[in-house]
């Protein structure tokens, strides 16, 4: 069967590797030198839509993202991997969105796609590390949904069939289309960019990328990106951005550890016994 | 009303660990508001429940008991709890973070467009003023979580929307007892099907297959734990024959885990397990935040580390400055010695 596939991606800062021009002198962070990445997971959601498409041909995969103009970089990165499209939900209401006023956002851009068989998504992003965008959606498109997904097993007659991680086990469970998938790291690792595609799509942009001039570029298929504000996709304005948030950040705090006092031992045998001499005599091991 | 609600999930026919220490959490939380702790618990049997959640304070338990509620599933919890919650207005909602939380909450909280902080790793009462509006918001839950790979620690407020929903990490929240083991407050039986409609039961469970718990990490008194610094998968062995010794329980980094020495199972940190033992040895460890996250309460940190200034150092209660393969033989020796 030919499936219409939604693929939500975040572009987010790579939190994992944190090198030392990240780093303030006071030992905190510097968020903003971080390089952006297309978070992991949603790339593992993407070679599921990937996997799909191929066993299904005729299916269509569109790559939905919201954050700034630059977010463009991972429809073009999705692109390059087989992606069909690629839409950027861009709007300077949406800033400050907790997760709730996010999948409002994200709910009515589906809507205005309309056609889909299966939304997918990573199971979370690494800067915020909730979990929560993708059953909120779920939620919002009245959609049901399953979770810790890591590998799609059958799909027929809009009947799905998926095995998902449960902490201590796996659960194979079966379920109506459309629905929700959101997809956790130890599903299989997307394939790489397509050099053919590469070639194909790296002019392609975003309108508002055009309209600043950035090189002259032009795309090379007008219709592959698209960039949608709020009122494209008759949102309700107050049910986005900081406003629509229930919750507000109070304090944020970089970690600075409680310095102990510690005993400095090295690795002679004299330090060591008196080091297990001491902790058996206070009964702390034995 | 307006009482502290909390989601107790199961493991079998048992109330899952995470949600006995939420209780503990809760009873605080409801003392100092002045308020009811309430519980809820969905199952398809659920004889063995009152007689576990009672001695952890709760006021008032809420059973949902039908058979189709063996093994949980998102859309007919997710019916029941919205229903109960728009029943009881409580102004707080607790879950844990576990798979089966971080599918229920936000489904829930999305329903009932409140707003839900995830993983938090402390919960606190405290005050608020609205900046824009000079409005003072007394004891409003303050949900303190890390973000940005566990860098920051950011406190999370929902000063208008109600309930004000958080989910809690496994192992943060310390187990107390308040009442007498037989102990037995306000049971409450709901119909499910009062709750629920059969279009909730569109996801079928075809398989399980559950592992039992290898390991007895989260319990033990004390972990001997290696990161990448142990160097090879031969010299971490010897990280599970001092804890044999120890009647200790072996943990890794992600980094010691991504090279191949242990398996995934035994992942201590942000994304792993967060433990408190007696006595934490670090063994090769240089001490990433994400991984000092998930044992930072443990009582006594002893440093295995060839580099004397390595972050862990900085919370370790003893340092041994040198080689593991050259410290732990020597640790097991004298050890043998003095038993």
């Amino acid at each position: 069967m030919k499936l219409n596939i939604i693929v939500l991606a975040k572009q987010v800062p790579d939190t994992r590797n944190i090198g030392e021009q990240a780093m303030n002198a006071d030992g905190t962070i510097n968020r903003s030198a971080l390089p952006a990445i297309f978070n992991p997971e949603d790339l593992n959601a993407l070679e599921q839509a990937l996997l799909l498409k191929e066993q299904n041909p005729g299916s269509r995969i569109t790559l939905l993202t919201m954050g700034p103009q630059r977010a463009a970089d991972i429809l073009r990165e999705g692109l390059y991997r087989g992606a069909d499209e690629g839409i950027l939900l861009t709007d300077r209401a949406f800033a400050g969105a907790d997760t709730l006023a996010t999948s409002y956002a994200l709910s009515a851009a589906i809507n205005k796609i309309g056609e889909y068989d299966i939304v997918l998504c990573g199971r979370q992003a690494i800067d915020g590390d909730t979990a929560q965008v993708g059953p909120q959606v779920a939620q919002q498109l009245g959609l049901p949904q399953v979770t810790y997904v890591r590998r799609i097993v059958t799909i027929e007659d809009n009947r799905i069939v998926v095995e998902r991680s449960i902490g201590n086990g796996v659960e194979t469970v079966a379920a109506p289309l459309p629905l929700l998938l959101t997809v956790d790291g130890s599903a299989a690792p997307c394939r790489p960019r397509n050099a053919y595609r590469l070639l194909r799509y790296h002019r392609a942009a975003v309108p508002s990328e055009l309209s600043v001039g950035e090189n002259g570029k032009k795309p090379a298929d007008e219709s592959v990106l698209k960039e949608w504000s709020l009122a494209d996709v008759n949102g309700d304005a107050s049910r986005c951005g900081l406003g629509g948030s229930p919750t507000k950040v109070r304090k944020v705090e970089n970690i600075i550890f409680q310095v102990k006092e510690s005993k400095r031992l090295t690795a002679d045998d004299a330090d060591i016994k008196a080091l297990v001499g001491e902790l058996l005599a206070n009964h702390t091991i034995g | 009303m307006n009482n502290i609600l909390v989601y107790c999930e199961l493991n079998g026919n048992n109330v899952a660990g995470v949600s006995l220490e939420l209780l503990s959490k809760g009873r605080s939380l409801a003392d100092t508001l002045g308020v009811q702790l309430e519980a809820v618990v969905l199952g398809s049997d659920l004889s063995a429940i009152a007689s576990q959640v009672f001695p952890y304070g709760v006021d008032t338990l809420h059973l949902f008991e039908d058979s189709r509620l063996e093994y949980y599933t998102t859309l007919p919890h997710t019916s029941a709890i919205c229903k109960l919650v728009d029943e009881e207005q409580p102004q707080i909602f607790l879950m844990g973070a576990t798979v089966i939380g971080r599918d229920l909450a936000p489904r829930v909280s999305s329903t009932l467009k409140s707003g839900l902080t995830a993983d938090c790793t402390a919960l606190e009462l405290g005050d608020y003023e609205d900046k824009k509006s000079g409005e003072k918001i007394e004891n409003l839950l303050y949900s303190v979580r890390p973000a940005f790979g566990g860098n920051i620690v950011a406190t999370i407020v929902n000063p208008y929307n109600r309930p004000q929903m958080a989910t809690v990490r496994e192992g943060v929240m310390p187990l107390c007892k308040v009442r007498p083991d037989d102990y037995v407050g306000n049971v409450v039986n709901h119909n499910l099907a009062d709750y629920v409609s059969d279009s909730d039961f569109v996801v079928q469970i075809l398989e399980r297959h559950v592992q039992e718990q290898k390991n007895h990490l989260k319990d033990a008194s004390i972990v001997v734990a290696g990161g990448y610094g142990v160097g090879s998968k031969e010299n971490f062995d010897k990280l599970f024959t001092l804890a044999h010794l120890l009647h200790a329980e072996v943990g890794a980094t992600r980094a010691a885990i991504d090279a191949g020495f242990t398996t995934h199972d035994r992942q201590i940190g942000q994304t792993g397990l967060t433990v408190r033992p007696k006595v934490y040895i670090a063994c090769g460890i240089s001490g990433q935040v994400q991984h000092i996250a998930g044992m930072q309460q443990s009582g006594i940190i002893i440093s295995v580390n060839t580099d004397p200034d390595a972050p862990i150092n900085a919370i370790a209660d003893y340092v041994i400055t040198g080689r593991v393969e050259e410290v732990l033989p020597k640790l097991i020796t004298f050890y043998q010695q003095k038993i």
